[in-house]
C-alpha cells in the first residue's frame, strides 16, 4: 500500500471513531438532560402518536421552517434530500461484491448531487447578501458551506465530467475499509480532495452546529406531548427537591406544606 | 426620572423586514434591583466579586439541570428562519432584538466556556468572553424579550429563546444583579399574596364594595367571596383584577356566571395572585413557591375544583407547570403521595385547573346561560391571542382550543366579531409588548416599539371592518394595550376583557342559592 493510502485509511477510521464516540457522548449527554417542565410549542400534539407525526414531519418536510421562509426552506431542503440520495447511493462502493439488483433503480440519484450543490449555493448567497443572515454568521458558518459545497462539487466533477476517478479502486478501498481489506485507494485530486474534507466533516460533527442533527430528536419544544394537566411530569431533581422540602416542612412546622 | 424620549414607530400598511441599525436599542436596561429585594429571594444584593466565576457555574448548572437549554445553544445552525419574527426586533430594528441574535448573546459565552471548538478557535465560531460589555448586553437585551415564543413556531428546531432568556436571567439573579421591577413584585407576592401587595383587610374591602357596585348596577346579589372554607371552585386571578381598568370587568363578569351558574365559589387572601412572575425570571424555585401557595389554599379552603382567571403566563403556569411543581393537576402515581394528597381532593370530572373560559364555554355548550348579545351591538371585536396562552397551553382539550374557545365565546355574546390577520394570531399571534417582566415605566421605549406589529394589524381591521374593540384574556396584555393604544392614535379603552363582553350580555335571572346552603347540597351529593 501506498503511503497515501495508509493515511487516508487511518484518517478514516480516526475520522469515524471521532464521530462515533463523539455523537455518542453528545447524544448522551442530550438524553440524561431533564426536561423538568412541559414546554411543547404550539401547534401542540395532545398525543403521543401526534407528536410522533409531527416530528416525522419536522424531519422530512422542514414543516416549522416552510411556514418560516420560504427561500430557505426550498434551499435547505434541496440540500438535504439531495445529500440523503447521495449518500444511499454511495453505499454501492461500501458493499463488497456484486450490488443487489435495486441499485440499478438508485442509479439516477446522481442527479441529485446538483440539488446538494444548488441548495447549498443560495443558502451561501443568502448568508452572504442577507444582511440579517450576514449579521449573525461566524466564519465556521460560512466555512462548512465552503466545505460542502467542494465536497458536492468534486463528486458532481468526478461524475458528470471527463476527470472521472477508477470507480472500481474506489469500490475496493471503500468496501476494504469496511472489510478490513486495505487496498490502495485513487490519487486523483478531486477525489483526495472530496474523500479528506468528507473525514473532516465527520471528525467536527460532534463539536459543531452539525448536532442540529440529533438536537431535534431532543428539542423539548418539538417531541413533548401537551398533556401537562393530565400526567404529573416530574423530573428527577426536582422530585428529589420535592421530597426534602417536604421533610424540611414536616421538621420545622410539624405539618404538610 | 423623566422617560428617555424615542419616536414611536409608523404603523406601515404591511409589516416590512426593517433595515438593520446595530446598537439603537442599547442601553442600561430596566431598573437594577435593591439589595432589599435580591436577599429575600435567595439572591446576592450586589454584584459579586467574582461574578464571572458564579456565572460560568451557573450556567453550567443549568444546562444539565433542563435539556431545552443543552440542546438548543448546541443546535442552532443559524439558518435565519428567526430573524425576522420578533415583534422587538421588527419594532425597533435592532439586531440584536433578533432571536438568534439575542440567543448568540448566551450561546457564545457558552461556546467559550463549554465546547471544543469554542475554547481552541473560539474567532472562528464566534465565541465570546464574558466581560463587563457582554454582561450589560445580558441585561438589556434579554429584558428585550418578552419570552413570547413566536420564534420558536418558525424555529426548524423549536429552539425557544424563551427558554434562554430565563436561563441567562437566572445568570445575572445569581450574580447579584435583578431586574427591580420583577424581584420587588415577586417579594409581595410570596410574603403578602399578591404582586400588588394587597393585605386581606383591603382585599376584602375591595370585594365588598365590588359587590355593593355590582347590586346596585345590575340589580343582583352577585357575590365575590373570600376565604369560604368549603366551596366548590377556588378561583385565582391575576391582582389586577382588583383594582385595574379593564381588568375588573372582567372580575365582574366571572362573578356573573358564576352567579347565574349557582356554584360556590372563592378566592383566596392566602393566594390571591394568578401571576407568577418566578417564571419571568427563570427560576424553578421561585416559581414553585408562589405555586405552593396555591396548593395550600386549596388544600385549607378544602375546595374540589381549582380555576384560573384570565392571565396569559398565569394560565401558562397553572396549565403546563402546576401538576409539575405542586400537584394541582391529575395523574399522579399510586406512589406520589405530594400530589395524591391534593389530587384526590379535587374532582376530576372537570379539568384541573380549568381555565374560566373553559367554564363559561362548558356553560354555554349546556345551554346554561342567556345572553342578550344586542348590548354590545355598539362594538365590533377582535381578539388579541395572549402569547403564554396562544403558544405554551390548551383549552377545552381539543387541537387548537386555546384559540377557539375564547374566540366561541366572544360570538355567543357579540354579534360583530372579526379576526386579525392570519399571520398575526393564533400560533402566529404577536406580543402585545409588556409581557415576560417588561411591563415597567423603564421599559416604555421597547414596550412601545414591540407593540408596533400587534398595532399595526388591529389599524388594518379597524380600517377595513370598523373594529372597535380589542379583547384579551391576560392582565399584562390588558394593562400594556392600555398604554401602548393611545400612543398610536387608537382610544385606550377599545381593550376589553373577555368577561367584561360576556358580563355585558348575560341576563341574570337566578337568584343565587346561599353560599352555605350550596355547600351543604354539594356535601351530600359527593356523599
Amino acid at each position: 500500500m501506498s503511503t497515501l493510502s495508509i493515511i487516508f485509511t487511518a484518517l478514516f477510521y480516526i475520522s469515524l471513531f471521532i464521530f462515533i464516540v463523539g455523537m455518542g457522548k453528545k447524544i448522551y449527554q442530550f438524553w440524561i438532560t431533564p426536561a423538568p417542565l412541559k414546554i411543547p410549542t404550539a401547534p401542540t400534539q395532545l398525543t403521543q402518536t401526534g407528536v410522533v407525526f409531527r416530528m416525522i414531519r419536522e424531519v422530512t418536510l422542514f414543516e416549522s421552517l416552510f411556514k418560516s421562509n420560504k427561500w430557505i426552506w426550498l434551499f435547505g431542503f434541496l440540500f438535504h434530500f439531495g445529500l440523503l440520495l447521495v449518500l444511499v447511493r454511495h453505499l454501492r462502493y461500501f458493499i463488497p461484491g456484486d450490488l443487489p439488483e435495486v441499485f440499478l433503480l438508485i442509479q439516477p440519484f446522481k442527479y441529485a448531487a446538483f440539488a446538494m450543490v444548488i441548495g447549498l449555493g443560495g443558502l451561501l448567497v443568502r448568508r452572504i447578501f442577507v444582511a440579517r443572515i450576514r449579521y449573525i454568521s461566524a466564519p465556521s458558518d460560512y466555512l462548512m458551506l465552503l466545505m460542502l459545497i467542494t465536497i458536492g462539487v468534486s463528486g458532481v466533477v468526478m461524475t458528470f465530467t471527463d476527470n472521472h476517478t477508477d470507480v472500481m479502486m474506489v469500490k475496493a478501498f471503500a468496501s476494504g475499509l469496511v472489510t478490513f481489506d486495505w487496498t490502495n485507494l485513487p490519487t486523483e485530486t478531486h477525489f483526495l480532495v472530496h474523500l479528506f474534507l468528507v473525514f473532516v466533516l465527520l471528525a467536527i460533527f460532534p463539536i459543531s452546529k452539525l448536532l442540529h442533527v440529533p438536537g431535534v430528536f431532543f428539542s423539548p419544544t418539538r417531541n413533548q406531548v401537551d398533556d401537562a394537566r393530565k400526567k404529573r411530569h416530574i423530573s428527577p431533581w426536582a422530585l428529589q427537591q420535592e421530597k426534602e422540602h417536604a421533610v424540611k416542612l414536616e421538621q420545622t412546622l410539624g405539618k404538610d406544606e | 426620572m423623566a422617560a428617555k424620549e424615542f419616536d414611536i414607530p409608523k404603523l406601515p400598511t404591511y409589516i416590512e423586514i426593517p433595515e438593520l441599525n446595530p446598537g439603537i436599542m442599547k442601553g442600561d436596561g430596566p431598573f437594577k434591583s435593591a439589595e432589599e429585594f435580591q436577599t429575600p429571594l435567595g439572591f446576592p444584593g450586589e454584584k459579586v466579586d467574582n461574578w464571572q466565576e458564579v456565572a460560568i457555574a451557573k450556567m453550567g448548572e443549568l444546562k444539565s439541570k433542563y435539556r431545552s437549554v443543552q440542546v438548543f445553544l448546541d443546535s442552532c445552525v443559524k439558518c435565519g428562519a428567526c430573524t425576522d419574527k420578533c415583534h422587538y426586533f421588527l419594532g425597533s430594528s435592532d439586531p440584536k432584538n433578533m432571536p438568534v441574535a439575542r440567543q448568540d448573546l448566551f450561546r457564545s459565552v457558552y461556546r467559550r466556556h463549554f465546547t471544543f471548538a469554542g475554547k481552541y478557535f473560539p474567532k472562528l465560531v464566534g465565541a465570546k468572553e464574558l466581560d463587563d460589555d457582554m454582561l450589560d448586553d445580558w441585561y438589556n437585551y434579554f429584558h428585550q424579550c418578552s419570552q413570547c415564543r413566536r420564534c420558536s413556531v418558525f424555529c426548524p428546531y423549536g429552539i425557544d429563546t424563551a427558554e434562554i432568556s430565563m436561563a441567562a436571567r437566572e445568570v445575572l439573579d445569581a450574580v447579584g444583579i435583578g431586574q427591580k421591577y420583577c424581584n420587588q413584585i415577586l417579594g409581595k407576592a410570596l410574603t403578602v399574596g399578591n404582586n400588588l401587595g394587597l393585605p386581606e383587610p383591603a382585599l376584602r374591602d375591595t370585594l365588598l364594595d365590588l359587590e355593593e357596585e355590582v347590586e346596585e348596577d345590575f340589580g343582583a346579589p352577585v357575590k365575590y367571596p373570600l376565604d369560604v372554607k368549603g366551596a366548590e371552585i377556588l378561583l385565582i386571578t391575576p391582582s389586577a383584577d382588583f383594582f385595574a381598568e379593564p381588568h375588573i370587568d372582567g372580575l365582574i363578569g366571572y362573578g356573573k356566571v358564576f352567579y347565574q351558574d349557582g356554584v360556590s365559589w372563592t378566592m383566596s387572601s392566602y393566594a390571591s395572585e394568578g401571576a407568577n412572575f418566578g417564571m419571568f425570571i427563570g427560576s424553578y424555585d421561585i416559581m414553585r413557591k408562589a405555586a405552593l401557595r396555591i396548593r395550600k389554599a386549596a388544600l385549607d379552603l378544602e375546595v374540589s375544583r381549582v380555576m384560573v382567571g384570565e392571565c396569559g403566563h398565569a394560565w401558562r403556569v397553572a396549565y403546563s407547570f402546576w401538576n409539575t411543581l405542586s400537584g394541582v393537576g391529575a395523574g399522579a402515581q399510586s406512589s406520589d403521595e405530594y400530589a395524591l394528597k391534593l389530587q384526590n381532593q379535587l374532582d376530576h370530572r372537570y379539568p384541573q385547573p380549568q381555565h374560566v373560559i373553559e367554564y363559561t364555554y362548558d356553560l354555554i355548550q349546556r345551554g346554561k346561560l342567556e345572553f342578550d348579545k344586542s348590548e354590545n351591538d355598539d362594538r365590533t371585536v377582535t381578539f388579541h391571542d395572549s402569547c403564554n396562552v396562544a403558544r405554551a397551553t390548551n383549552m377545552g382539550g381539543i387541537e387548537g382550543g386555546q384559540f377557539i374557545l375564547p374566540r366561541e365565546v366572544i360570538k355567543a355574546v357579540c354579534n360583530n366579531y372579526v379576526d386579525m390577520e392570519r399571520s398575526t394570531i393564533k400560533e402566529s399571534t404577536f406580543c402585545c409588548g409588556g409581557g415576560g417582566g417588561l411591563l415597567t415605566d423603564d421599559l416604555m421605549e421597547i414596550r412601545v416599539k414591540g407593540a408596533m406589529p400587534r398595532m399595526q394589524a388591529l389599524k388594518e381591521v379597524e380600517k377595513n371592518e370598523g373594529v372597535n374593540t380589542l379583547a384579551a384574556i391576560c392582565a399584562i396584555c390588558k394593562s400594556q394595550f392600555t398604554k401602548v393604544l393611545p400612543k398610536f392614535d387608537f382610544d385606550p379603552y377599545m381593550i376589553v376583557s373577555v368577561h367584561q363582553l360576556v358580563s355585558a350580555a348575560i341576563i341574570l335571572d337566578k337568584p343565587q342559592t346561599d353560599a352555605e346552603d350550596a355547600v351543604e347540597a354539594d356535601a351530600a351529593e359527593t356523599e
